[in-house]
């Protein structure tokens, strides 16, 4: 089996699991509670979060645990509204190929009386820093980008942005879910004002994240209740998620340069193997790409069909055809880059991860280009398309 | 749970009546590449019976699946009977399809269908 979808999740590290199951057998007690039991579980969360801050160049309480990517998403964002709001700033600049935890916050708003400037997304998937420029208006409160796409897993000049952000007084979020662990960042270096993570995207259990808030900023609650996490998110803490997504991380980050090169050679493999398959393009930049991130459409075919054969091989992957979402548009991704319907819905992403071996590159390379073949051996739009009576898009 | 019931992964896996025929009496194609299915059917009809039958689809499983036991369930039949195919019975003889995708047994009915006018339009 070999598991290729680590954009979705990955597994977790041995230092992760271990920390969960030891924290969770030998230090259940609340840290809410006054004795020293529970005051241990009260340093181990705070250990984990001076672990958490220290991988991003923060301080310990700028950190806020979350239940994951999605709620520090609306949490960012929605503290950038309220702030906003106060002054009389409803405008918001993001871009089309946001995750949806982002785009449908700011869809929220949308109806809430803000406005919100989605940028286009150039066909290499970049955001160009010039254009986030342009789109700041008097009244703009927020401008959030996430730092690399979770489908075509392009890296956005996130210094530039944040660069340009200071200078105009702007906040500037950033959904970091597939970039923290994997790339290295420094919210002070790069001046990011809110940045999201998530901690099963870097072998991490799944259900922990964490946002991240520049001191100075009042952030707003999502959850109401007791003062767990100074009174920003209420709720007895997830001491055993936390302290496993601290250790995580801390080894995530450790690793992060030797992976990444690692992953690299073997990604670039990927890439000019899959280009072989005539009538295909890989989504997004080359180069300005996550380390472990493969996407591609191939012309004549649909994406499930594609992942249910490779399943059957003993592959795993992702496709953002509209069938593997039970939507009627392919992603919103690969539209934003300029990719029609007809070939979106063919589209295979490959997320790798640092255990794949050399062998396991070639049989994936092989079994894609087997089962996009006998695919197209059976697709009318492939007969017409070599027959000559339409016009290859790709 | 799995996401297809054997019988979906069976067809699947294995479509049959896969390919063209060159000589068909009736062809039919129906969906559309924006949407991500595209069905195109090709029947031989001797004295109003379907002697063959065959299928090339772009789509997903459920839809791949759907051509081809659509295609088992009219080939040897009178035109009349293959009339009268609905999307119901294709799914029902699949052991079901996941509510999202019912689409793809109606895109096969149609199929059929479509097939069916053009042998009596090229008949007339």
């Amino acid at each position: 089996m070999i598991y290729a979808d680590n954009a979705a999740t990955t597994k977790m590290s041995e230092a992760a699991l271990r920390t969960m199951v030891t924290v969770m057998n030998e230090n259940y007690g609340n840290p809410s509670s006054l004795y020293r039991f529970g005051q241990r579980a009260k340093e181990i969360l705070e250990a984990a979060r001076a672990d958490v801050a220290s991988v991003i160049n923060a301080e310990p309480r700028e950190i806020t645990f979350t239940s994951g990517g999605s709620e520090a998403d609306n949490q960012a964002i929605l503290t950038a509204a309220e702030l906003g709001r106060k002054k009389g700033r409803k405008h918001i600049i993001s871009t089309a190929f946001e995750h949806h935890a982002v785009l449908h916050t700011l869809k929220k708003l949308e109806q809430n009386g803000f406005t919100v400037t989605l940028l286009d997304v150039h066909e290499n998937g970049l955001i160009r820093p010039e254009e986030v420029e342009a789109a700041i208006q008097e009244d703009t409160c927020l401008v959030t980008v996430m730092y690399a796409n979770n489908e075509i897993g392009t890296i956005q000049p996130i210094t530039e942005i944040g660069a340009i952000c200071r200078a105009h007084g702007v906040l500037f979020h950033t959904d970091a879910v597939q970039a923290i662990g994997h790339l290295p960042i420094d919210v002070k270096a790069q001046n990011i004002d809110m940045l999201s993570a998530s901690a099963h995207k870097f072998h991490g259990p799944k259900g922990v994240g964490f946002l991240y808030v520049k001191k100075g900023i009042r952030i707003s609650n999502l959850i109401e209740g007791g003062a767990q996490e100074r009174g920003k998110r209420a709720g007895t803490e997830n001491v055993a998620g936390i302290a496993s997504c601290a250790a995580a991380l801390k080894e995530a980050a450790a690793g992060m340069d030797e992976t990444a090169a690692n992953l690299k050679v073997k990604r670039d493999r990927l890439i000019a193997g899959l280009r072989e398959i005539p009538h295909s393009a890989l989504n997004g930049d080359e180069t300005q790409r996550l380390p472990s991130n493969v996407n591609f459409c191939f012309e004549g075919i649909e994406g499930e069909a594609l992942l249910l054969l490779l399943d059957q091989k003993g592959i795993m992957a992702s496709s953002g055809s509209a069938c593997t979402s039970g939507a009627l548009d392919p992603s919103h991704v690969l539209l934003a880059i300029g990719r029609v319907h007809d070939v979106a819905h063919g589209s295979l992403r490959l997320s790798i991860g640092e255990d794949i071996t050399d062998e396991e590159v070639e049989e994936i390379i092989g079994s894609v280009k087997e089962v996009v073949a006998y695919l197209r051996g059976f697709s009318p739009i492939w007969r017409d398309l070599t027959a000559g009576k339409k016009p290859f898009i790709l | 749970m799995a996401l297809y019931s054997e019988k979906v992964m069976d067809h699947f896996l294995h479509p049959r009546n896969v390919g063209v025929i060159e000589d068909a009496d009736g062809v039919g194609e129906v969906g559309n590449a924006k949407c991500g299915d595209i069905m195109k059917m090709y029947l031989k009809i001797d004295n109003d019976i379907i002697t063959d039958v065959k299928f090339e689809t772009f789509g997903c499983g459920s839809a791949i699946a759907s051509s081809s036991m659509a295609t088992e369930l009219i080939k040897g039949k009178p035109v009349a009977q293959a009339r009268e195919l609905t999307n119901k019975a294709v799914a029902e003889a699949l052991d079901g399809l996941p509510d999202y995708k019912m689409h793809c047994s109606v895109l096969a009915e149609e199929a059929i269908h479509s097939a069916l006018e053009d042998y009596e339009s090229k008949k007339k």
